[in-house]
């Protein structure tokens, strides 16, 4: 039949906020004529959430897997059963993105255990001997900035054996020396994470430097509440020996759908981190840990 | 609406879609893990960053300047550092600071080739550390090179001060000798060869130093008060070199700086040098473009001959080329300079005997396997040189110059041509000097150079070589008054004329040669005139042989050119019915004075005539049929208008012929109106000129057929 559904959002980046309207076209391609029983378009924001095995037990992470919350939702029919015309019909749409009561429209995040995600279905309802047609479109709800300003806060850092937890054998470890800074721990989320290391000494050549971003999601339900720590991205520094007592850059930039600004709910939260990772050519692994604080400004 | 942008656009001319396209590759860059990856795939698309923001090439390139402090392994990080200059420049060349950067940051991590990390990884791949540096030549080189290029003197030499307070590190002194202007290097040679001494000698090949140095020099001149020091430091250094082939790669480049300031005494030791180094185990063999470059430098900068072989060493130096092929490219090297700056012809003895020993080099080295080009161009040259020996006056000697050249140069065709012609020459130079009055002596002479051209000619091979030199010594011979002589030469051609094959090679192509024979023998009936019957031979026995000679050639079957050659042997016999002839040889006496218009004379031309006219018309009735009615029309009219030009058309019989002939010019439609009404006109011009009015007579007995 060939006929063909598709949903063009007004703004190539596809970025909203709240209070703003969504708007764009509904396009209807098709070589024939089309006998319709309706269609209408969905607009979602919904807040998946997942609880992970180890937390609550493996049998009962799938019975019980907290129920989605609906954050927006609205509908609209679009057009009356009936016919179109063959070719391309357009339909244009809008939606306003108002939340009501006390509810907030949090910003898109793509998540292991924590899931925010707006989209755009389009539904065409047909008669029994052809098949309903359907088309999804995810758009993106960029949070406000926030109103306070942000306070910088550097962090420096140094790290010898002496300064590591977690060690069986202190003695056993090559002597180093490694001192650096975060420049703000604080970070806005449109600009990347920036500092510098440097490896002042060290007995055990260098394998590999890495920075590597991880999200602490909570989930909360009847029973407790789950925390858990997965890794975003690795962005690898500094490959091989470095040379001593030059800099290295920090610089990282923070993923777009995979970070949002710090959040915390009733329900759940969202925090972030990263960890500074240094290889050992003899197999050794040091990581230290900075907690970060994402904002939207 | 999707347009072009500009080459100067901004981000404001981009539209959204492209940007949200650029932004998310960008973004996707970003999340690459590896550090090397991500770095040169970010430096690649620096420029894309022109689509977001302005100043986006601005704050990346510093920041990708200090990521490479990242790579652990000098080697790959110079890489990485070469590649970013090279976008750099390419992309935003006015942010030298970058640049600067780069090189700076470079020097600090130098000190890492020496840390354990690198000597350890040495030690695994078996190498050794003069061979490891080399590799970061070409890296640094480059950084160098971009930061170099149009960058104020300034800095130059502050990165020469660095490059110092390093220890003189050999690896950058060479970089900086390979990079920055050789005006800068040359300017402060003495300062550098300072620092080649400092340096480290297990680290860099110190030759390879003396040798940019060298390259250098070739291109800038150092201070005039420094040069010989220069010269004498590099040598010492150069001469102690063990290894042939680095000694040779090092020498080559420091015999042009020799050539370039010094005299032929310096260029002699140098080149003395270079054979004492180059001889032992036959050395010489494995060096041959080198060899060849130096012979180059020195016959570049000292191309006047006499002084270039009064170089002690020269000679000897050529010796070293044993290869044959090698051998003759250097000849002809040398031929060819000779033939460009030699402006005067020369006799030097001591220039004649080396130059001849050169040519008879090339010579010798044709053989059944060379290629006709190179035969060419070996010819050329030979022919070059023979054109400027000159001993001036001394006739006997030039001709003795001849002789032992034709001897040496006997496979070489084009050389046997250009002797026979200079041995003409030299004939024509005589008489010249005498005014045209020949000593005994002379006399003598000039059959001597006529016996020289006689037996020289039959040994070429091209046939039409051979015709025309036969005529041209014919002439040359009846100019001297050699008249027995020119005889013989012209009865040598005539016997030769059947031997003309169908077909010659044309640079190497078989093309007909009946063109060529025509173009021959129009010549030779011009040179006919003037020639003398031979006392003991009949009336006009040259022209009777040519003719004979003619009637039994087989020409083409759908060709008129025996036809044409006829119709000029009328113009030939026309000629030479006159009581006066157009032209004639100093000092002979032609048929006309001979004959003085004898009748006997007169009826034996006029028999030839009608012979000749005979075989025409029997032609022009074999051209009856249908395919050749149109040939038939235009023989006619050519017939035609010889009789109008050399005939004398008083005469009833010759007049009734010039009729028929224009009728049947026109009889089956084929003549061309305009040229036939062109004639007419001509005709009825000329028959208002004095003593012509028989033309009128003549022009109402010539209608003009109309064309229905």
């Amino acid at each position: 039949m060939g006929t063909a559904l598709d949903i063009k959002i007004k703004r190539a980046n596809k970025v909203y906020h709240c209070g703003e309207v969504l708007s764009g076209v509904v396009v209807i391609t098709s070589k024939d004529a089309v006998q319709h029983q309706g269609i209408s378009l969905t607009m979602e924001g919904t807040v998946n959430l997942q609880l992970s095995a180890k937390s609550v037990g493996v049998f009962e992470a799938f019975y019980n897997s907290v129920k989605p919350m609906q954050v927006i939702s609205s509908i609209v029919e679009m057009v009356k059963p009936g016919k179109l015309p063959s070719g391309k019909t357009e339909i244009p749409f809008e939606f306003p993105l108002q939340v009501k009561g006390n509810k907030i429209l949090y910003e898109t995040y793509h998540g292991v255990f924590v899931n925010i995600q707006y989209t755009l279905r389009c539904d065409m309802r047909r008669s029994l001997l052809a098949k309903d047609l359907t088309k999804t479109c995810e758009f993106i709800v960029n949070s406000p900035p926030q109103k306070a300003k942000l306070t910088s806060s550097p962090v420096d850092f140094t790290i010898t054996p002496e300064t590591l937890q977690n060690v069986k054998e202190r003695a056993s470890l090559p002597k180093f020396l490694i001192r650096g800074h975060l420049n703000s721990a604080n970070c806005i989320i449109t600009q990347p994470l920036t500092g510098e290391l440097v490896v002042e000494n060290s007995e055990a050549a260098v394998k590999s430097i890495e920075l590597q971003l991880v999200r602490v999601e909570t989930c909360g339900c009847a029973e407790g509440y789950a925390r858990d720590a997965t890794e975003i991205q690795n962005i690898q520094i500094a490959d091989g020996d470095v040379c001593r007592g030059l800099p290295i850059p920090i610089y990282m930039v923070f993923p777009r759908l995979f970070t949002c600004p710090t959040l915390e709910t009733t329900n759940f939260k969202v925090e972030f981190e990263v960890n500074i990772v240094v290889l050992l050519h003899d197999d050794h692994l040091i990581t230290e840990n900075f907690p970060l604080k994402l904002c939207r400004m | 609406r999707v347009g072009d942008l500009r080459n100067h656009f901004t981000p404001e001319s981009v539209n959204d879609t492209a940007k949200e396209t650029c932004l998310n590759w960008f973004f996707k860059i970003a999340s690459i893990r590896e550090l090397i990856s991500r770095f040169y795939v970010e430096a690649a698309i620096l420029k894309c960053n022109k689509f977001l923001s302005k100043t986006g090439i601005s704050e990346c390139l510093p920041r990708l300047t200090s990521t490479i402090q990242g790579i652990g392994d000098p080697l790959v990080a110079v890489y990485a550092r070469a590649y970013l200059c090279r976008v750099g420049m390419e992309v935003a060349p006015h942010l030298k600071d970058s640049l600067n950067k780069n090189f700076f940051d470079f020097l600090l991590t130098f000190k890492q080739i020496h840390g354990d990390t690198v000597q350890n990884q040495l030690i695994v791949q078996c190498v050794e550390i003069p061979l490891y540096l080399t590799l970061y030549s070409p890296a640094i080189d480059w950084i160098l090179q971009c930061i170099a290029y149009h960058a104020p003197e300034v800095l130059l030499t502050e990165m020469m001060e660095r490059c110092k307070k390093l220890g003189n590190n050999a690896l950058l002194l060479n970089s900086v000798m390979s990079a920055f202007r050789a005006e800068f290097i040359a300017t402060r040679s003495m300062d550098f060869i300072g620092m080649i001494k400092e340096c480290d000698e297990s680290g860099f090949p110190k030759h390879l130093l003396f040798h940019s140095l060298g390259l250098n020099l070739a291109l800038a001149d150092p201070p005039e008060s420094d040069r010989l020091q220069i010269l004498n430091e590099a040598w010492k250094v150069i001469t102690k070199l063990k290894n042939p082939q680095d000694y040779i790669n090092c020498a080559e480049v420091w015999v042009e700086y020799t050539c370039r300031h010094f005299t032929k005494r310096e260029v002699n030791t140098v080149l003395a040098d270079v054979i004492k180094h180059m001889t032992p185990d036959r050395a010489f063999e494995d060096a041959y473009p080198q060899l060849q470059s130096i012979i180059q430098k020195v016959i570049t900068y000292f191309h006047d001959f006499s002084v270039l072989f009064s170089v002690e060493k020269f000679l000897p130096f050529l010796d070293m080329f044993q290869k044959e092929s090698v051998r003759v490219e250097v000849c002809k090297c040398i031929m060819e300079a000779f033939i460009k700056h030699q402006q005067e012809s020369t006799k030097d003895p001591v220039i004649l005997n080396a130059l001849l020993q050169v040519c008879k080099t090339m010579h010798d080295s044709v053989n059944a396997l060379t290629l006709e080009d190179e035969k060419r161009m070996l010819a050329a040259l030979i022919n070059g040189f023979i054109k400027m020996v000159s001993f001036g006056r001394d006739f006997e000697q030039q001709l003795s110059f001849y002789v032992e050249a034709r001897s040496m140069f006997c496979n070489l065709e084009p050389v046997l041509v250009q002797l026979i012609h200079s041995v003409n020459q030299l004939a024509m130079e005589t008489r010249k000097v005498m005014k045209g009055n020949h000593s005994r002596k002379t006399a003598a002479f000039v059959r001597a150079c006529v016996a020289f051209c006689f037996i020289t000619i039959p040994s070429l091979t091209s046939i039409f070589a051979r015709l025309n030199l036969y005529l041209h010594s014919g002439q040359v011979a009846l100019a001297n008054q050699c008249l027995s002589q020119a005889d013989a030469f012209f009865r040598a051609a005539v016997s030769l004329v059947p031997e003309v094959p169908k077909m010659i090679n044309i640079d190497g192509k078989m093309r007909p040669s009946e063109a060529f024979l025509l173009e021959f023998l129009c010549n030779f009936f011009s040179t006919l005139l003037i020639v003398p019957d031979h006392p003991e031979q009949g009336v006009l026995f040259l022209v009777r042989g040519l003719l004979n000679v003619i009637q039994d050639y087989t020409w083409e079957d759908n060709s008129d050119d025996k036809v044409r050659i006829y119709t000029n042997v009328l113009h030939l016999l026309s000629a030479m019915s006159q009581e006066n002839y157009i032209y004639h040889v100093d000092k002979v006496d032609s048929n006309d004075s001979l004959y003085g218009g004898d009748p006997k004379f007169l009826s034996e031309i006029n028999k030839l005539c009608e012979t000749v006219i005979a075989q025409i018309l029997d032609h022009l009735k074999t051209l009856g049929k249908d395919e050749t009615l149109k040939r038939q029309s235009q023989l006619s009219l050519y017939f035609f208008n010889s009789i109008l030009a050399h005939g004398d058309l008083q005469n009833n019989k010759l007049n009734q012929l010039t009729v028929n002939l224009w009728n049947l010019a026109q009889k089956h439609g084929f003549a061309d109106t305009k040229t036939m009404v062109k004639t007419l006109e001509y005709i009825k011009r000329r028959s208002r000129q004095p003593e012509m009015s028989h033309f009128a007579e003549l022009a109402l007995r010539l209608p003009l057929q109309s064309r229905t």
